[in-house]
């Protein structure tokens, strides 16, 4: 069975030791996603996988067969920016960028398990099946993605913006 | 990596087959694993994937809780039932590790991640009795500070990492295992083995014994749970202490209480002193500072975590109070 990458289908690799970082880095070329640690620490690899965010570089290729991946080359549709990319260009939520891929998958990822009711660390009320998008849920749902930079304010503001306009 | 063969798991009969064939490892979400065999500290001839394999949660005729041992770390916290009857279990997950790995982790596999000692992981550099028995621990005189206080030994001082387990340990939580000679159920409590001198061996399960589910009993303390973590930033860190905590209150006693320590031990603690100290006497705090004292009096600090000692003491009682103030 195939994988499906941002619409496409794709053969698995021969070798089971093969992560999904790597496929798509190395073998598809699909450079967004970035290789920061390697181990998990910094999410910078994060994509979607049937819209929940995870690490790609933890995750084995043979695993997702069948699955449907969304990187960031695969957000935007038709041409036009995602709205949260949008924010992130109006908010400065990057600095020099490589985390930024990771940062948006995220998010897209974030505002499912918040519109789902998922709590975090920080949610007071965990009987509450709607969750309000403070700035502390959203720092404390994003903690997995560094951004060495400190572009944190951006990211937030860009964040909290692109989710109230999708909520409205 | 070193070179494995891939398998995925029809059913659990189906996963112990493979894994008695190959002498695989069962790989779930893979969010410790992967890492581990990159790291070549795992390596296995082959890998059986569980992850298709039940992630159901169900309750059970006796009112309490069955959740599939392939079922995900959020998919848990996220539970209505979960979230009102045992909030302890909610809590202490969305405390553990990121949201992405959340959603890869599964149950079965948080219960069997291996230690993030540094000295286990620094195969080049240091030794360890976990990784290489009989070599020694580099960790007994190092950089200590995140390691165990309890039930230690001179082979090793290791912790284990997870927060879900604590509040599992917590709750009573049983564990079911399918293996080659059937299957069985065993108290979560009872899972994992203090080091002694063979670190090596973290379980007590048989080879290529499989989770197949964690099974909760009746909730009790839906009203008065919950899970303190203290770490060195504020969100996405292993814990230097937590503590799980579950109260009923007899009137102004204590009636049942449940105390589950992490970040202090090479198994998910459960304060069984503090516990039998605390039943029935008056719910003080000075009762409570009794109990952690009790708990702690077995307390082996090491050179830089004696820091460790006061602040689960100060947490148990911290969760006492906070669990004694709460308004079921």
């Amino acid at each position: 069975m195939p994988i499906n990458i941002n619409g496409s289908a794709f053969e698995l690799p021969d070798d089971s030791r093969v992560s999904l970082l790597d496929l798509l880095r190395e073998h598809l070329h699909l450079s967004g996603a970035k290789k920061g640690c390697n181990q998990g620490a910094c999410g910078a690899c994060t994509v979607l996988v049937d819209g929940e965010r995870i690490l790609a570089c933890l995750a084995l290729v043979v695993q997702y067969q069948g699955r449907e991946i969304t990187s960031i080359e695969g957000i935007a549709s038709a041409g036009h920016l995602h709205p949260l990319q949008v924010a992130f260009v109006e908010h400065d939520g990057f600095q020099c960028g490589y985390c930024t891929p990771g940062q948006i998958c995220s998010a897209v990822g974030m505002a499912n398990e918040i519109r789902r009711g998922v709590p975090s660390h920080v949610t007071v009320d965990l009987s509450c099946s709607s969750i309000a998008l403070s700035r502390d849920e959203v720092r404390e749902r994003m903690s997995g993605n560094l951004c060495r930079c400190g572009a944190y304010n951006g990211i937030v503001d860009a964040i909290v913006e692109d989710f109230a306009g999708a909520s409205t | 990596m070193t070179p494995f063969t891939y398998a995925r798991a029809s059913d659990a009969a189906d996963a112990v087959r493979l894994a008695h064939m190959n002498r695989a490892k069962y790989l779930g979400g893979g969010t410790n694993l992967v890492d581990l065999l990159r790291e070549k500290l795992e390596r296995p001839p082959a890998l059986v994937d569980v992850t298709g394999l039940s992630r159901t949660i169900e309750e059970t005729a006796g009112g309490g809780l069955m959740i599939g041992a392939s079922a995900s770390n959020t998919s848990v916290a996220e539970h209505v039932t979960v979230r009102t009857r045992y909030p302890v279990l909610s809590r202490a997950i969305v405390a553990g590790a990121s949201a992405q790995i959340r959603n890869m982790a599964t149950v079965g596999g948080n219960l069997l991640q291996r230690t993030r000692c540094t000295y286990f992981y620094d195969d080049d550099g240091a030794r360890c009795n976990k990784r290489n028995p009989g070599q020694g621990c580099d960790a007994l005189d190092g950089l200590n500070r995140n390691h165990a206080i309890l039930g230690t030994s001179p082979s090793c001082v290791a912790t284990h990492p997870s927060d879900m387990c604590v509040a599992l340990v917590a709750l009573d939580a049983i564990v079911h295992l399918q293996g080659t000679s059937g299957r069985r159920t065993l108290p979560l409590a009872e899972l994992h083995r203090l080091p002694g001198d063979r670190p090596d061996i973290e379980t007590v399960l048989e080879p290529g014994e499989l989770i197949t589910g964690i099974e909760l009993p009746a909730s009790r303390f839906s009203g008065r749970s919950t899970y303190r973590k203290v770490r060195d930033r504020a969100s996405y860190a292993f814990a230097l202490v937590s503590v799980a905590g579950a109260l009923e209150l007899d009137g102004g006693a204590v009636g049942e209480v449940r105390l589950a320590l992490g970040g202090v031990a090479h198994k998910p603690w459960r304060a069984r002193k503090a516990e039998a100290f605390l039943k029935g006497r008056a719910a003080t705090e000075a009762n409570y500072r009794e109990a952690a004292e009790a708990e702690l009096a077995d307390a082996k600090p090491l050179s830089d975590n004696a820091f460790k000692v006061e602040l689960a003491r100060r947490c148990i009682v911290a969760v006492l109070g906070q669990l004694t103030e709460m308004k079921p």
